[in-house]
């Protein structure tokens, strides 16, 4: 999988970065997402797909092979 | 306040934890319906959408629709004239560019490691609480001395204002806001409280402090006038107040009614953030976000909406949809989280969503833990709830421990 955020629609909820902490981080300067694994592990595809379905912007999009799920 | 025998509107009509009948059957209809809230009382028909997928699509998307316009005789006033002085600084009436240049300015102060800054200070409100629901006794009412005397002091820590001040300070902000009134009855600036509010932005202006207000003025003084800075306080103590103390009263509720689920909470603080996310897509506090204006004509859940046509969006009935989880009806706090839209979404999203999760995960914990034998002095019958307000919760909740 790998993600992609769109800093220009994020509107800084701090959401992903609740939800998957080890992928998505908040800017202290903007607040909005910064990405700290664009290929995340396998393991957290399912947590990261869920923080992609709950961003209130959607900025989180994500492609390859696990990126919908089964 | 409204009239008592005023019918109360539709949208906001319950029964318990859940969307009133006559609201459901609506949504059986399809996810977008003509109605009026106020049948015979005047209420000019609109769009009530209650399918989650609809509600993300509306609120999602700020160009087909507006918040800048308002509901009845206040449309024509507000369409493209001067903003009312009351009205400057309230986000959820603005649309980009203006809202953009306003919310990015906020945001960083609303972050989730920022907001982490308070929460010495609301577990220690929350500790003052729970020791006055102890010198209370048994029965002790939880809905005014747990869940509507949590909200206001933190709000207070969050904005500044001193310690002194406070009680006066939510005192005339009450009145200012008259809870129960919505946003449109609001009295005219003028108030004690504003003149309160543009008073404590002129003290940061001068000499500002770590706090947000200082925070903002420091580094964005000069792109904020001071009724913007007014009005976002303004706005902070309208989201802040009636929404938390719904969710704090009616999550009380809640737990007590399910003992096994408010045993896992209890004893599994890892199980919590969970469960707020639940409760806050059970409970669905807000009954619905600012009222949307189409800007152009657009088919939506198979109906044709009209460029100036009333979009009112209903979030319990968007989040009890059966698309967005399976048994919608049913309070699990072990449920793997939705995309609720307690908060909103899209632009207008809730800036404070991240203090609101923090406020709630703390004072349920606080609460159980001072508390392990909680449970409801009365038949929970008896249980008052809380209507005409735009924000669901209880009036009263007995209990005993």
């Amino acid at each position: 999988m790998e993600v992609h955020v769109d800093r220009g629609r994020c509107a800084g909820s701090g959401l992903c970065m609740s939800y998957v902490p080890a992928v998505f981080d908040q800017s202290d300067d903007d607040g909005k997402v910064l990405l700290k694994a664009a290929r995340p592990a396998s393991g957290a595809a399912a947590a990261v797909r869920g923080a992609a379905a709950r961003c209130p912007a959607g900025a989180i999009t994500l492609s390859g092979g696990d990126a919908r799920g089964r | 306040m409204p009239h008592e025998s005023a019918p109360v509107p539709l949208h906001t009509r319950r029964t318990h934890f859940d969307p009133a009948d006559d609201l459901r059957r609506l949504a059986a209809d399809g996810p977008v319906t003509r109605v009026s809230l106020a049948p015979g009382a005047g209420g000019e028909p609109l769009w009530l959408v209650t399918g989650h997928e609809e509600v993300r699509r509306v609120l999602g998307d700020h160009t087909r629709f507006s918040t800048r316009r308002r509901f009845g005789s206040r449309r024509a006033a507000e369409d493209d004239g001067e903003r009312p002085d009351e009205g400057v600084g309230l986000l959820m009436d603005y649309d980009p560019p203006e809202h953009t240049r306003l919310r990015k300015m906020l945001t960083p102060e609303f972050t989730v490691r920022r907001m982490r800054r308070l929460q010495p200070r609301i577990e220690a409100i929350v500790a003052e609480r729970l020791d006055a629901v102890e010198r209370a006794g048994h029965p002790a009412d939880l809905a005014e001395l747990f869940a509507s005397a949590i909200p206001g002091p933190v709000l207070c820590e969050l904005i500044g204002v001193p310690r002194d001040d406070r009680d006066d300070f939510l005192r005339r902000c009450h009145a200012h806001l008259a809870t129960g009134r919505g946003r449109q009855e609001r009295t005219a600036a003028g108030s004690a409280f504003t003149r309160y509010l543009a008073a404590l932005v002129a003290r940061q202006r001068k000499n500002p402090d770590d706090g947000f207000l200082g925070m903002l003025v420091r580094d964005h003084g000069s792109e904020f006038t001071d009724k913007e800075l007014r009005g976002i306080c303004v706005l902070l103590m309208l989201a802040g107040l009636d929404n938390i103390s719904g969710m704090l009263g009616l999550g009380a509720l809640a737990l007590l009614e399910n003992p096994d689920q408010l045993a896992l909470v209890r004893d599994d603080p890892a199980a919590l953030d969970r469960a707020v996310e639940e409760l806050l897509r059970y409970l669905s506090v807000p009954h619905a976000p600012t009222p949307r204006t189409a800007v152009e004509d657009t088919t939506l859940g198979g109906r044709l909406i009209r460029a100036g046509d009333t979009v009112v969006c209903s979030i319990p009935l968007a989040n009890r949809d059966p698309h967005l989880t399976a048994e919608p009806d049913r309070l699990d706090l072990a449920r793997d989280p939705v995309p609720h839209v307690a908060f909103g979404h899209g632009i207008h999203h809730c800036i404070g969503a991240a203090l609101a999760r923090m406020e709630l995960r703390i004072a349920y914990t606080a609460l159980l833990r001072r508390f392990p034998g909680l449970r409801l002095a009365v038949p929970v019958q008896d249980v008052a709830f809380r209507v005409r307000s735009t924000a669901y919760g209880v009036e009263r909740l007995p209990v005993t421990w």
